[in-house]
């Protein structure tokens, strides 16, 4: 099973983060992204593929105080 | 008294010493160049990391006592907290007619921190001798003076002299002698001391940080440490000769003492050396600092003025009368409330009489400067083998004299509410 | 002395003394509150992205305003140090204000978890401000954690009850050698004067202006509140009579020269 952002995503699988990043219509210069609970620096979002048994968080900012 | 005398004559003659002794000490009092750097560290000293010293002294020469109004000494005085601008005004000379309203405030602060308790003490000199030649002091090397260091069982029959005149504090004392006086001999000083008194402190050299955990195993749990001057230029023109002439390890040895696992430090400028004003300004900020740095840490300060030693009648305080002193002790109070605050028998018995109703916590009581002469001084035995004296004292009253005269003010005397831990 | 008043957080220099917080109103209203509060300093939550927004609230903060993200949401050290390391990702700088709660129905800081993390961050280069609850011994233990500024609660966060807690962060005030920034619960603009004339380096300010009939105003009422009380602080306010005589005998006849 893939999970990102808590839903569960098996379409992502064999996805570079890039693909799946640009896909979905994310801002890459406006977030971040988590694989397994470690930071893929957006250097590498070309060269990491999304794989089975993956936990994904992509964040943003939002108001806060 | 000469009112307008603008420095000490401090250098004493001594037809004892040998040709090359003379030749040593004339060259040292007279050539500059003949001494050593006072702001080396020499060889056997730590160095700790520690920015407190370019903190205080930059303070200190920085201050201009002369610019400060009645305006801001009024503004001092009405301000909760004291601040340190606050406490440059109160030092300042625009503060001397308002000694009577710093009074009042510092009255209200030390009652307030220490309700209505005075602290009594007995300091205890083991030995006088001492390596370094530090002008204006007794025991420096080159004066003429009685040696002595006590052996162990002459300290004990001390302890138990003063013990059984009810004395539950003590402060140790040397002279400045790392060769004659060990850390090992004080250390074994101290554990005795632990048998007959409650509060153990020390008033030796400085020493590094090892030292002062073992001196704290040993059973002492106060260290002070008197800066004299904290004007380098001034110091290196008084402390010609010895460890004691290095300047910042004298300065960070209070530092060192609580890395080392003291409870408590103490503090003081020799009143008189230098510009009193700044050098009351240095002392409080080096508590300051450090109590900031270290805030576990029991914090004290002295207020000691130039006297008389042996071979020289003529040293004097200068312009420290007692109303600069008192004054100095009202600005302490009101800028640092917590620290404790002792007037030592330099001082006459009216003045510190006043003084523990305004500010003073600690006083000593049943006190010598000599060594080995408590027996003599307390039971009027005949004195055998003495050790001369560091200063004149002025206050010689006994402890029971003491207790009585502090119950007599409406203050309560105390002689001890320690627990070593 | 007035005039040039800036204050320094890990090596930035600001000369307004208002941070601005983000939550709970309009993307819309982001700009105008900045300009109008004149703040420099303005915080930001991490959050799951929903690509669903088409609207990112990096678009609506002028040019210029440092972002300081908070770690709003983690219960404990860890969590605030794994926000914290996302939401410099997104290479907004290194600022960080930590806030740990683990606690849902007052909102209380955790200062314990808040000094772990302190330290972790500090040592990771973050440029740290730990929210804190005002305790003197927290406040020592997170300076030498690394922190740059200390902030302390004034009230539970978003109850605009003000300064609750005044006795203990004038402590602070005085005794720690940090910017010490007052958060959480300043409700009025006289509350956020009284803390800067205590000596406060900064307001921190949310809830109070987010709730407000209009935040623009709003927020320039606090900046013109926190400038007067840091004005007031910087003059040296004038004394307070006290009652109570003076003693007859004086303390110094004593004394003679």
């Amino acid at each position: 099973m893939i999970q990102i952002n808590g839903n569960e995503a098996m379409q992502a699988d064999g996805m570079s983060i890039a693909d799946y990043l640009l896909s979905e219509g994310y801002v890459l210069s406006h977030i971040a992204v988590e694989r397994n609970e470690v930071i893929v620096s957006k250097k590498d979002y070309a060269d990491t593929r999304i794989q089975d048994g993956d936990v994904i968080e992509i964040v943003q900012f939002m108001g806060g105080g | 008294m000469d009112t307008n005398q603008k420095e000490n004559d401090f250098i004493i003659q001594n037809g004892k010493l040998s040709p090359a002794a003379l030749k040593r000490k004339t060259e040292l009092e007279n050539n500059p160049a003949s001494r050593t750097d006072h702001m080396a560290y020499l060889p056997d000293m730590e160095q700790i990391s520690s920015d407190i010293r370019d903190k205080v002294l930059a303070a200190m020469n920085a201050y201009e006592p002369d610019k400060y109004t009645a305006r801001d000494v009024l503004a001092a005085l009405s301000h909760d907290r004291c601040s340190i601008e606050d406490f440059k005004a109160l030092l300042s000379p625009a503060a001397e007619p308002f000694l009577e309203k710093m009074a009042q405030r510092a009255e209200r602060e030390t009652r307030n921190h220490f309700g209505n308790s005075t602290y009594i003490f007995t300091p205890l000199y083991i030995a006088n001798y001492c390596e370094n030649y530090c002008v204006y002091c007794g025991f420096n090397c080159y004066n003429d003076i009685h040696r002595k260091q006590l052996s162990m069982e002459e300290i004990e029959h001390e302890m138990k002299v003063i013990a059984d005149s009810g004395i539950e504090e003590i402060l140790m004392l040397t002279g400045e002698s790392k060769s004659k006086s060990s850390i090992t001999y004080i250390g074994d000083a101290c554990r005795l001391a632990k048998k007959y008194f409650r509060n153990v402190g020390l008033e030796i050299y400085p020493c590094n940080t090892k030292d002062y955990a073992y001196l704290h195993e040993c059973g002492a749990d106060y260290v002070t440490v008197f800066q004299e001057t904290y004007n380098a230029d001034k110091y290196e023109t008084l402390h010609l000769m010895g460890h004691k002439r290095v300047f910042p390890y004298r300065f960070e040895a209070q530092e060192r003492a609580l890395m080392g696992g003291m409870r408590g430090v103490g503090f003081s400028a020799l009143l008189g050396l230098s510009d009193f004003r700044k050098d009351a300004l240095a002392t409080a900020l080096h508590v300051y600092y450090l109590q900031r740095k270290y805030p576990h840490a029991e914090m004290s300060l002295s207020c000691p003025r130039l006297r008389p030693i042996i071979n020289n009648e003529k040293i004097n305080p200068l312009d420290v009368h007692e109303k600069q002193l008192c004054q100095v002790l009202c600005a302490y109070r009101i800028f640092l409330p917590y620290a404790g605050i002792t007037v030592s028998s330099r001082e006459s018995a009216s003045f510190r009489n006043g003084i523990i109703k305004i500010a003073c916590t600690k006083v000593s009581a049943g006190v010598s400067t000599g060594i080995g002469d408590h027996e003599a001084k307390y039971e009027g035995s005949e004195e055998k083998d003495c050790g001369d004296e560091q200063f004149e004292i002025a206050d010689t009253r006994s402890l029971k004299q003491m207790y009585d005269d502090i119950k007599q003010q409406g203050l309560w005397p105390v002689l001890n509410d320690y627990l070593y831990v | 002395m007035i005039e040039n008043d800036t204050f320094t957080l890990g090596g930035h220099t600001f000369s307004s003394r208002f941070i601005l917080g983000s939550g709970k109103y309009n993307l819309d209203l982001i700009r105008a509150a900045v300009s109008d509060a004149g703040a420099q300093i303005i915080t930001l939550a991490v959050r799951r992205a929903n690509t669903k927004d088409s609207e990112n609230i990096l678009d609506y903060i002028p040019e210029g305003v440092t972002l300081l993200p908070n770690t709003s949401g983690a219960r404990n050290a860890d969590e605030a140090v794994r926000i914290a390391r996302l939401a410099r990702e997104m290479g907004c700088g290194d600022f960080v204000k930590i806030e740990i709660m683990h606690d849902s129905k007052y909102l209380l800081p955790d200062n314990y978890e808040t000094i772990k993390a302190t330290e972790i961050l500090a040592k990771e280069g973050f440029i740290v401000m730990p929210y804190m609850y005002p305790d003197l011994n927290a406040a020592r233990d997170l300076v030498n954690a690394g922190a740059a500024s200390i902030m302390p609660l004034a009230s539970p966060i978003g109850s605009n009850k003000g300064l609750a807690t005044k006795e203990f962060i004038q402590i602070l005030i005085d005794e720690i050698d940090l910017p010490v920034i007052v958060d959480a619960g300043i409700g009025k603009p006289s509350q956020a004067c009284e803390a800067m004339e205590m000596g406060a380096a900064a307001i921190m300010a949310n809830t109070a202006i987010a709730t407000a009939g209009n935040i623009p105003e709003m927020a320039k009422a606090f900046g013109l509140a926190i400038e007067a009380g840091r004005r007031a602080y910087l003059s040296g306010l004038g004394r307070v009579l006290n009652k109570g005589g003076e003693a007859s005998d004086p303390l110094t006849g004593f004394l003679h020269n």
